[in-house]
């Protein structure tokens, strides 16, 4: 009885496997195609013939899988950005950006939203610890020496991408338009409001007016949701893309 | 120093588990196998006694030389002519043996070093695969147990006392206490960042380990310890009119 179900589970997918359909989805050499078996071969066809590939080469160097080397810290900031995107989407169901309705939409995700308050949770601890990962990733590289050449240029973009992860969090800090985040950027403004030369201008084109306002929640909402995410995915690009070119990750020490 | 990839190591663990397992006779065949290197086969032959060193078919040959030798004085004048009498073939046929192996290194000029490397499946994937898991499960149980913070709707008329940016400007905003604010809040951060991005321009050393860069390494310490410090008495150390204040008498003026 057993074994005739088992008979006609595996037939049931040869045929699956053997359809147009599936044969569609999975190009040749995917391990999907016909079943994964352990051998160097087919671990190399799982990065090889997926869209893995484009992240990760088929084989690193044995030092750098270990955990005491890297931390994770790199990977770790990348998947909280990921995190923040997915639980952000969440948030943004809920949510117009100004002055009247911010505070009322926020109270309300948080009362009446089914796991409103703990997508909020994530996403405001998750974009706290993202800026602590990338900071931390940036010196675990320095102290490596993971800069040098021909890592310059890769290193140039992680600091645009840690002032880009610092920009990211300080315009989400103003969307909830409670008096923590209205008081707290209005000191963050005021700062860079004394840029030589043209401060008043890069405090007005930033405050989109003369004082916080709707008009700067709208503003700050739009750089944060849309903007800055997308010139940070551009960057994040062209840093992968530079750690393989440029020979995969430093070391050994 | 190279170690051996792993999939070998666990091939030649196969193959000794299975040869262990059906006892000497299958000696044979494992060792016909694994491909014999060309002076096995004689060590079946009946010369092994003599030593293995010699291999049977040159033993062969020399007696048969010593044969002729024997046979030469009968035939004078025969040891030009009297060549050897068959080819000095080996005991396949062969014509050739291997007399010694030349390691790349010393005659060749060997640019790049393999490097040991290994598999990204499952090596890499795994431990991020796992790393993530942990995060998340991090945050998630965090996240059911702190709540974010929503404080009172934001009024532009009244400032809270203190007002504080955001945990990691706090450290501008401590030198904001310190200096004009034009330096606090343009030059100092601007030239740390001017410098960080010059970093890898400015250091020549070619160095990686940390005893061998040891001012750099001291420099970046300071550098960061710097904000660290500032950071913390901003958020835990400074109260009502970003006073200085010690967080376990007068409490903690902190938002997250």
């Amino acid at each position: 009885m057993g074994t005739q179900l088992g008979g006609k589970a595996s037939d049931l997918m040869g045929q699956v496997q053997g359809s147009q359909a599936w044969t569609s989805i999975f190009r040749p050499g995917s391990i999907f195609r016909k079943g994964y078996t352990d051998s160097p071969r087919n671990r190399s066809y799982v990065i090889m013939n997926s869209v893995l590939y484009h992240l990760h080469p088929v084989k690193v160097k044995r030092h750098g899988v270990r955990v005491s080397y890297t931390l994770c810290l790199g990977g770790l900031s990348f998947f909280l950005f990921i995190l923040l995107t997915v639980t952000g989407i969440f948030l943004m169901f809920f949510y117009r950006p100004t002055a009247a309705q911010a505070w009322d939409d926020i109270y309300i995700l948080q009362t009446e939203v089914a796991f409103g308050l703990l997508v909020r949770n994530i996403h405001r601890w998750g974009a706290h610890l993202m800026v602590l990962t990338v900071f931390l990733h940036m010196a675990r590289v320095f102290y490596h020496g993971a800069y040098k050449p021909p890592r310059e240029f890769n290193w140039v973009i992680g600091v645009i991408l840690l002032t880009l992860t610092l920009l990211l969090s300080f315009t989400g800090y103003l969307l909830p338009w409670d008096q923590l985040a209205l008081w707290a950027v209005t000191v963050g403004t005021n700062m860079m409001g004394f840029t030589p030369v043209f401060g008043d201008q890069v405090r007005f084109v930033l405050l989109s007016g003369v004082e916080i306002g709707t008009d700067t929640l709208l503003r700050w909402y739009v750089l944060h949701v849309l903007m800055l995410p997308f010139v940070l995915i551009i960057f994040l690009a062209v840093h992968f893309w530079r750690v393989r070119k440029d020979g995969g990750i430093s070391g050994p020490l | 120093m190279t170690e051996v990839p792993e999939h070998l190591l666990r091939r030649a663990k196969e193959a000794r588990e299975r040869m262990e397992g059906s006892g000497e006779s299958a000696e044979a065949p494992a060792a016909a196998d694994s491909g014999p290197p060309p002076a096995e086969p004689t060590a079946a032959e009946p010369t092994a006694g003599e030593g293995e060193k010699i291999p049977a078919h040159l033993l062969d040959r020399s007696r048969s030389a010593e044969e002729q030798a024997a046979m030469a004085p009968a035939a004078p004048g025969g040891p030009v002519a009297a060549a050897p009498p068959s080819l000095p073939t080996g005991p396949g046929g062969h014509t050739q043996r291997l007399l010694t192996v030349v390691k790349s290194g010393s005659i060749q000029d060997v640019k790049a070093m393999p490097q040991d490397r290994v598999h990204v499946w499952p090596h890499l994937l795994l431990g991020e695969f796992v790393a993530s898991l942990f995060i998340t499960a991090f945050l998630l149980i965090f996240s059911v147990f702190v709540n974010a913070p929503l404080l009172e709707l934001a009024n532009v008329n009244e400032t809270p006392n203190p007002s504080k940016a955001p945990w990691y400007f706090l450290g501008l905003q401590e030198l904001l206490t310190m200096f004009h604010p034009m330096v606090a809040g343009v030059t100092i951060p601007g030239i740390a960042l001017f410098l960080l991005i010059l970093a890898p321009y400015i250091d020549r050393n070619k160095e990686n380990a940390p005893e061998k860069r040891k001012f750099a390494v001291s420099l970046m310490t300071v550098h960061l310890m710097f904000w660290a410090v500032l950071v913390m008495i901003g958020s835990f150390f400074r109260g009502p009119g970003f006073n200085f204040i010690f967080p376990w008498q007068d409490g903690l003026f902190f938002d997250f």
